[in-house]
C-alpha cells in the first residue's frame, strides 16, 4: 500500500469580518482549513489576532504580577490601552465591568464616553465588553454603540435575552457583533439564526465562553473545535463566523493563576493555545507576557 | 478504517454450519469479529496464513505500545479517533523529565526527586508525570550507563534511552530491559544493525525519521522482523510542523487505515524550544495534537501543574460530564442558622462554589442537585434545572431539617426561576437571588449570613 499524505480540502469558508474602521482596521476569520492547517487544500487569510484586556476601573482582585507590567497605567483606563499598543496586539478588549449593577452600576452615558475616548486614542481596533447583565447591558451597549456610531467597534455580548434591541443598536450605528450563548452548539447556532433575520451574517463573531484550563476548558476546546469543523468541513452557514477566545479574566481569577506568576501565564497561555489550536480567530488575553510567548510559540522556525 | 464484516466473512471456511466458534454461522461470527465481540482463535479451521492475516486485518488501527512495568506501565495508542468529540481518547500521553548524563550529580538528584514528589491531588484524582528520559550526550559511555543504573535502582519508573551511540543504547538496555524501556533513536542509518540486537531482549522502540515518508520503510521492516512495538518521531522541528506531522500521522492511521504509520508518538519540546515556557507550550500543544510520549528538559511545580491539568481536561471523556452526587454537602460545620445554597452537580460547579463557600469561612450547606453533570445555565437551558426538579429536590434532600429558618439561595445567573421554585417549594420558602458568578461569593455570603443569625 502506497502512502498517499492525507491532504483535505472543505467546502466551507468562514466569513471575513472586519472590526474597526480605515486604518484601524483588522480582519479575521476567511479560513477554509482548519487551524494551523497550512498544509491541507486552501488557506487562512487572517491568521488568529490577538487582543489583550482594559477594564474601566482599577481592578481589585488581580495578583501582584498581573498588574505589575501595566502598574503605571491600571488606573486609568485610556492610558491602559495607549499601553497595550506596546505589547503588539491587534486589538484592545475594554470591560464595562463598572456598569455591572453588582459592581459599581455605572450610568451607561459615563460607559460610553470611555469606550469612545478609548476609542480615538489607540491605533487598534476596539473591542467592547459590557457586563453581560443582560438588562444593563441593552442600555450600556446601545449607548455606546450611539456615541461611537460609525467607529465598528466589535461589540458584546449579544445574549438570547437582548439580541433585539442590543443588535439592533449595534447595527444602526455601523458596529459589529459578538453573539455569545454558554457552552452549547445548539444554542449558539440558534443565536446566530434569530441574531440574521435583521443582522448581517459577516458582521457577527461567535463567543462561545471560554472556560480556563481545569475548569471546564475541555467543554470550551471541544466545543470551538465542533463549530469550526462544522462551519469548514459541513459548510453550515450559522456557525461560518469567526470566534472570539475570551479567557483572560477566566484564567486569571483561578486561584492557580493568582498563585504564582509562572503558573498564571501558564494557565493563560495553555488555554489560550488549546482554543486556538480548537478554531479561536481571535483571542482576548489579561497578561501581555502570555501574548508574547503565545505568538513566539507559534512563529518559531 | 475498521475492516467489514462482510469482507471477513469471505476468508472464513464458511462451508457448513459447524458452530464450533460458538455462533451459528460463519456470518455471524464474521460479524462479532469486525465488532470486537469475538477472536480469531474460536474458529479451529483456518490456515495460519489466514489467521495472520485476519489478525492484523482486525488490529487496532494505532498500536498498543507499554512502556516500563508493573503499575509504573505508561499504556499508550490504541486511539479511535482524531478529535476527541468524535468519542473520546484514551490513554493519555507520557509525560517524560530528561536527565542528560552531562547534568551534574546534584541535578540527576534534583530531578530524580522532583519525578517522585511533584504530585498534585486534582478533582479526585493525582496528577504526576510518569516516565524519566536518560540523554546520553557526555560521550562517556560508562557515564551514560551509571545514570541508567542510578535511575533504575532508584525508581520505578518507565524509561526513554536516548542515545545517537548503538552500543552505549543498547547497553543501557540490557541494565533495565525488564523495565520496558523505548530506544530511541532508530534511523534509517542504523536500523539494519539495530534490528538483531533488538530482537535480542525486546522492548519498545522509537524512530526518528527526517519526514513521515522516512519512517514508512523503517516501521515495515521492523514489522517484517517481529518488532511492533514502535514510537513515531516524524523529527518536527517546529509547532507548525509539528502539528502537520501529527495530523497527518494520525488521519493515515485512523482514516486511510495505513498499517505503516498505525504506532503512537514521541515528541521532544526539550529539543525544539530554548526557553522554558515556551517548552511547556509547545508541550501542551503536543497533548492537544496527539503525541503520546512527551519529553521536557526540565519542569518544576509550577510548570509541571499546568500542564497535567492539560492533560486531564484533554483525556477526559466528553460523553461523561464530571458529576458528584445529588444531596446536601456540608461546608465547615454549619447549624440551624446557616444559609442554604442550591446549584447544580457539573464537579467543577460544585468545586467553584464550594472553595468559594469555603473561603468566606462562613459554615454553609450546598445543595447540589443533579442535572446531569451541566452547569447551572446549560443546565437550566436544558431543563434540568428549572424552578419545579430543583423544588422537588430541595423537599426531598432532607435540607428542610437541617436549618430552622426558610432562606434558599439560588444562583443569579438563573434568577428568572425564582417565582416558579417558591411555587413548587408551596411558598414555605423565600427564594434569595444569589451572585451570577461565584466571585460574588465572597461580598455577598458573610453578611447574608450575618443577617440570617440575626433572624435566629
Amino acid at each position: 500500500m502506497e502512502y498517499k499524505a492525507p491532504v483535505e480540502a472543505y467546502s466551507g469558508v468562514v466569513r471575513e469580518v472586519t472590526i474597526g474602521k480605515g486604518k484601524k482596521s483588522l480582519k479575521i476569520g476567511g479560513e477554509n482549513i482548519l487551524p494551523l492547517h497550512f498544509f491541507d487544500q486552501g488557506s487562512n487569510p487572517n491568521p488568529a489576532k490577538f487582543a489583550l484586556e482594559v477594564l474601566d476601573m482599577k481592578p481589585e482582585d488581580w495578583p501582584e504580577h498581573a498588574v505589575e507590567p501595566l502598574r503605571d497605567v491600571i488606573s486609568n483606563s485610556v492610558s491602559w490601552a495607549k499601553k497595550c499598543q506596546d505589547f503588539a496586539v491587534d486589538a484592545v478588549s475594554l470591560f464595562l465591568v463598572s456598569t455591572d449593577p453588582a459592581v459599581k452600576n455605572a450610568p451607561a452615558d459615563k460607559a460610553a464616553a470611555l469606550a469612545k475616548e478609548v476609542a480615538e486614542a489607540i491605533n487598534v481596533p476596539l473591542i467592547i465588553y459590557g457586563s453581560g447583565d443582560e438588562k444593563k447591558d441593552v442600555e450600556v451597549l446601545s449607548k455606546v454603540a450611539e456615541v461611537c456610531d460609525g467607529m465598528n467597534l466589535l461589540i458584546g455580548p449579544v445574549l438570547k435575552e437582548n439580541y433585539e434591541a442590543v443588535g439592533k443598536a449595534i447595527l444602526d450605528h455601523g458596529h459589529t457583533a459578538i453573539a455569545q450563548s454558554p457552552l452549547d452548539i445548539n444554542l449558539l447556532k440558534e443565536l446566530n439564526v434569530k441574531l440574521s433575520k435583521f443582522f448581517p451574517s459577516d458582521r457577527i463573531v461567535i463567543d462561545p465562553l471560554s472556560s480556563a484550563l481545569g475548569y471546564g476548558m475541555e467543554y470550551s476546546f471541544s466545543l470551538v473545535e465542533r463549530v469550526k469543523q462544522i462551519g469548514v468541513i459541513t459548510k453550515d452557514s450559522m456557525t461560518m463566523m469567526p470566534i472570539i477566545a475570551n479567557l483572560g479574566g477566566e484564567c486569571w481569577k483561578t486561584k492557580q493563576a493568582k498563585e504564582n506568576k509562572k503558573q498564571g501565564l501558564l494557565w493563560e497561555g495553555m488555554t489560550a493555545l488549546s482554543l486556538l489550536l480548537a478554531g479561536a480567530n481571535i483571542i482576548v488575553l489579561r497578561h501581555p507576557e502570555t501574548l508574547k510567548l503565545i505568538k513566539e510559540t507559534i512563529e518559531a522556525r | 478504517m475498521p475492516i467489514a464484516g462482510s469482507e471477513i466473512v469471505k476468508m472464513l471456511p464458511g462451508k457448513k454450519p459447524c458452530k464450533d466458534c460458538g455462533f451459528p454461522t460463519c456470518f455471524a461470527f464474521a460479524m462479532k469479529l469486525a465488532s470486537g465481540g469475538a477472536t480469531v482463535d474460536k474458529c479451529p479451521y483456518l490456515s495460519e496464513e489466514v489467521k495472520a492475516k485476519l489478525l492484523d486485518l482486525l488490529a487496532p488501527p494505532i498500536k498498543l505500545v507499554t512502556i516500563g512495568s508493573g503499575e509504573n506501565a505508561v499504556k499508550i495508542g490504541n486511539e479511535e479517533v482524531i478529535y476527541r468529540h468524535e468519542k473520546t481518547f484514551v490513554h493519555s500521553p507520557g509525560i517524560a523529565l530528561l536527565i542528560s548524563d552531562k547534568d551534574d550529580k546534584a541535578k540527576i538528584e534534583e530531578k530524580i526527586k522532583k519525578i517522585k514528589e511533584l504530585q498534585f491531588p486534582w478533582v479526585g484524582v493525582n496528577l504526576k508525570a510518569n516516565l524519566l528520559a536518560l540523554y546520553f550526550a557526555s560521550g562517556d559511555k560508562n557515564k551514560f550507563l551509571a545514570l541508567v543504573k542510578k535511575v533504575y535502582d532508584s525508581t520505578d519508573l518507565g524509561m526513554v534511552l536516548i542515545s545517537e551511540d548503538m552500543d552505549a543504547l543498547f547497553a543501557a538496555r540490557d541494565i533495565c530491559a525488564d523495565r520496558h524501556p523505548l530506544l530511541y533513536p532508530i534511523t534509517k542509518e542504523n536500523i539494519d544493525k539495530a534490528i538483531p540486537k533488538i530482537k535480542a531482549n525486546l522492548t519498545p522502540v522509537g524512530l526518528r525519521g527526517g519526514s513521515i515518508e522516512e519512517l514508512i520503510p523503517l516501521t515495515s521492516k521492523l514489522k517484517d522482523a517481529g518488532i511492533e512495538e514502535l514510537s513515531l518521531d516524524p523529527g518536527s522541528k517546529n509547532l507548525l510542523e509539528a502539528i502537520r506531522d501529527q495530523t497527518f500521522i494520525r488521519r493515515a492511521a485512523l482514516k486511510q487505515g495505513f498499517r505503516p504509520l498505525g504506532y503512537p508518538t514521541v515528541a521532544f519540546p526539550c529539543f525544539m524550544a530554548k526557553d522554558g515556557l515556551k517548552e511547556m507550550l509547545v508541550g501542551s500543544a503536543f497533548i492537544n495534537k496527539w503525541a503520546s510520549i512527551i519529553v521536557f528538559s526540565d519542569f518544576d511545580q509550577y510548570s509541571l501543574l499546568p500542564l497535567l491539568v492539560q492533560r486531564l481536561n484533554i483525556y477526559t471523556d466528553p460523553r461523561f460530564p464530571m458529576a458528584v452526587e445529588q444531596k446536601y454537602y456540608e461546608v465547615g460545620e454549619p447549624d440551624e442558622s446557616s444559609p442554604v445554597l442550591v446549584t447544580s452537580n457539573w464537579a467543577l460547579t460544585y468545586f467553584l462554589v464550594s472553595s468559594a463557600v469555603e473561603a468566606t469561612k462562613v459554615p454553609a450547606y450546598i445543595c447540589v442537585k443533579d442535572a446531569e453533570g451541566l452547569g447551572v445555565l446549560t443546565a437550566w437551558a436544558a431543563g434540568k434545572f428549572s424552578g419545579d426538579s430543583v423544588g422537588a429536590f430541595i423537599k426531598k434532600c432532607g435540607i428542610g431539617g437541617k436549618v430552622k429558618h426558610r432562606k434558599l439561595i439560588i444562583p443569579g445567573k438563573v434568577a428568572r426561576i425564582k417565582g416558579e421554585l417558591e411555587d413548587a417549594l408551596n411558598l414555605e420558602w423565600e427564594v434569595i437571588v444569589g451572585p451570577r458568578e461565584t466571585t460574588g461569593i465572597a461580598a455577598f455570603l458573610p453578611g447574608f449570613a450575618k443577617q440570617l443569625k440575626g433572624l435566629s
